[in-house]
């Protein structure tokens, strides 16, 4: 039985880092109904940024501001490139983001460069044991965050004026511009904050997963399989999610093969688009017509 | 129509004239995957031919000919390899071919270089290769089948008969970990367990955790390269796994201490002997010239020296000494001369070639098992 826990704990483990880079997609999708594929590049500029300032000498604090900074910039880029584009069919816009990640992971390769790098963990080596495995000091610090992250999300688009306003964006463009509400700005913001919560996935998970210029790709795929697990529209989904995905590759893994495993993603993922396609927190009524 | 025809009487005449300017130059081709997901190999193996076909051509180039390197990079790419190979072939003319960088690519290529009669000297690791033997195709890079076999020694040594296997999924991982399979019963070593993780993978302890769990377990390999084998050490740790932990020569680099951090202290791994030069014993054969490749090299690029610009080093010297020794550039000769090499000293090991051996290379001097310790490496006796 401990094992079964141990294999769970990992799941968990893993599951909050999909969990982490999930969120962001959810934020993108809110307020524009677009799917960011260079939400993992986003995750990869926020570490590598981090990861070369700390080597330019820079103190912890002062690179993390200046790295979460670069990478809200990279967003709102973004988003800028979707404004100019004459094409406004989602399919398309999709298709801009994919080329985004394409020149962001280029951009990369000679910004930085092609090595594997990774920081210290910020809360120390130290760890929990529990159920024969261990709970790492940095892995807390990744659900904590991601915990905090989701509910200040929530209170965000509930309660705020700028949030409900990216809600209704989301839901008719149209209607939300004839009530005043200025889509634009509304919209940079949330490339933004979407940029931004990457780039805190990013350095959390640099001391942990490592970074290169690449790894955007994989983070990416399973922050989508995430959202799309939990319902792209809420950023809680995400989380529930992650979670569900890293214990079934944990469990598939410990008591099946681990040669299965990286194809449970995207059988359960099948499975959900078939099934559930509103994912399993996924609201219907804010489908776009 | 006439202005297309002109043209190409243009190109060929522009062509043909750079063919008599070239004559009297060594034409030798290079298909590295210099970017893409095996740069890593490439772009090592790369700078290191650039540095020194310069070099070579400073000092005065072979018997007063100098060599004009044509390098492609694949970007990892089998399909790319081919046309980058029948270019060289037949645009290119060249007399003598290094690389490709990957097994996948060499094994792509080599039906057009045999069909070509042109020499290929490939610096990628499988046995396949050269096994059955190719009449045009060399390697001096050591097989990971050699690395297993330096290991499961070490293991006899240490009377570990137990193995668990707990691999990276990309080629190389699998690759190692199937000669491993093959190798293991001949020193009387058992496979107890075999996991696997994804290239990508951010977390290993599910499988590490059954491994633990399995009671036969006495020691773990972890054939792997890239991030994995660091995320793997660090869990191991974490998990306080006691057996002794086993890495392979994929992560024969300071990168893997530096990812790996406190975690990679006790680390076994077995490794090309570039990479610890400065430390090998005044006796070993290949000491003086790895330890200069490695100082060069250091010294050009500012950066550690990769076990991968050897294999690059070698295949260019070794077709340097078939020149000399045969006093031609043909291709065929140059053939002759690679497999006749005799106690050729190279970066990775002393090769003598031979008609039915295209490896030549001697399993004592290419390879060196090391322990971590103190994020540093030692050579164990």
């Amino acid at each position: 039985m401990s094992e079964f826990f141990g294999f769970l704990l990992s799941g968990v483990t893993v599951g909050f880092i999909y969990a982490l880079v999930g969120i962001g997609f959810t934020v993108i999708y809110n307020s524009s109904g677009i799917i960011n594929f260079s939400q993992g590049e986003f995750v990869m500029a926020g570490g590598m940024s981090t990861v070369f300032l700390l080597k330019a000498g820079l103190p912890l604090g002062v690179s993390f501001i200046l790295a979460i900074m670069i990478t809200s910039m990279i967003g709102i880029v973004l988003y800028k490139l979707i404004s100019f584009s004459k094409e406004s069919s989602q399919i398309s816009l999709i298709i801009l983001t994919l080329g985004f990640a394409i020149f962001l992971r280029g951009l990369a390769e000679v910004v930085f460069d092609k090595e594997l790098h990774t920081i210290p963990s910020f809360v120390g080596d130290g760890s929990f044991d529990m159920f024969g495995t261990t709970l790492t000091y940095q892995s807390i610090l990744i659900m904590i965050v991601s915990i905090v992250i989701v509910t200040l999300l929530y209170f965000f688009f509930k309660k705020t004026k700028t949030g409900q306003a990216m809600m209704a964006a989301s839901i008719n463009v149209d209607a939300a511009r004839l009530m005043g509400i200025n889509i634009k700005k509304i919209l940079m913001i949330n490339f933004a904050l979407s940029a931004t919560i990457a780039a805190i996935g990013g350095i959390l998970l640099t001391p942990i997963t490592s970074t290169n210029y690449e790894v955007g790709i994989m983070l990416g795929l399973k922050g989508f399989a995430a959202a799309i697990i939990g319902g792209l529209s809420n950023p809680f989904g995400a989380v529930v999610g992650g979670l569900v995905l890293g214990i079934l590759e944990s469990l598939i893994a410990g008591y099946v093969s681990s040669e299965y495993k990286d194809a449970v993603a995207f059988v359960v993922m099948l499975g959900i688009l078939f099934f559930m396609p509103g994912g399993i927190f996924g609201n219907t009524k804010a489908q776009r017509v | 129509m006439l202005k297309k025809i002109g043209l190409s009487i243009l190109a060929f005449l522009f062509v043909s004239s750079f063919m008599i300017l070239s004559a009297g130059t060594i034409r030798i081709g290079a298909i590295v995957s210099a970017t893409g997901p095996a740069s890593f190999l490439g772009d090592p193996e790369l700078k290191t031919l650039q540095h020194y076909v310069k070099k070579i051509n400073d000092a005065g180039g072979v018997d007063g000919q100098k060599i004009k390197l044509i390098a492609y990079d694949t970007s990892g790419s089998p399909k790319k390899a081919v046309t980058f190979v029948k270019r060289l072939i037949s645009q290119d003319k060249v007399v003598a071919i290094i690389g490709p960088s990957t097994t996948g690519e060499t094994m792509a290529v080599i039906k057009f270089v045999q069909r070509a009669k042109i020499p290929l000297i490939s610096m990628a690791g499988a046995v396949a290769i050269i096994k059955p033997v190719k009449k045009y195709v060399f390697k001096m890079v050591a097989t990971d089948r050699m690395a297993c076999k330096r290991i499961m020694q070490d293991l006899k040594k240490r009377k570990l008969t137990n193995l668990a296997l707990i691999s990276g999924s990309g080629g190389f991982g699998r690759s190692m970990r199937k000669q491993c399979k093959v190798v293991a019963p001949s020193y009387g070593i058992k496979i107890v367990a075999d996991e696997t993780y994804g290239k990508k993978d951010t977390d290993m302890t599910t499988q590490l955790l059954k491994i633990k769990n399995n009671k036969k377990v006495q020691a773990v390999l972890n054939p792997g390269f890239g991030q994995g084998p660091a995320i793997v050490t660090k869990n191991y740790r974490q998990l306080k796994i006691k057996q002794p932990l086993y890495q392979s020569h994929g992560v024969a680099s300071k990168k893997f201490i530096e990812m790996a951090g406190k975690a990679a202290n006790g680390v076994r791994l077995v490794s090309p002997p570039v990479i610890v030069a400065d430390k090998l014993p005044d006796s070993n054969p290949i000491k003086k010239v790895a330890l200069a490749y490695k100082n060069e090299y250091e010294k050009t690029f500012h950066t550690q020296v990769a076990s991968f610009g050897g294999h690059a080093y070698d295949s260019l010297y070794a077709i340097v000494t078939a020149i000399k020794a045969e006093k031609s550039t043909n291709p065929q000769k140059i053939r002759d001369g690679i497999e006749n090499l005799k106690n050729f000293q190279g970066v990775d090991g002393i090769v003598n070639m031979s008609p039915t051996d295209h490896l030549g290379l001697d399993t004592k001097t290419g390879m060196v098992m090391l322990d971590i310790k103190n994020g540093d490496w030692v050579i164990v006796k």
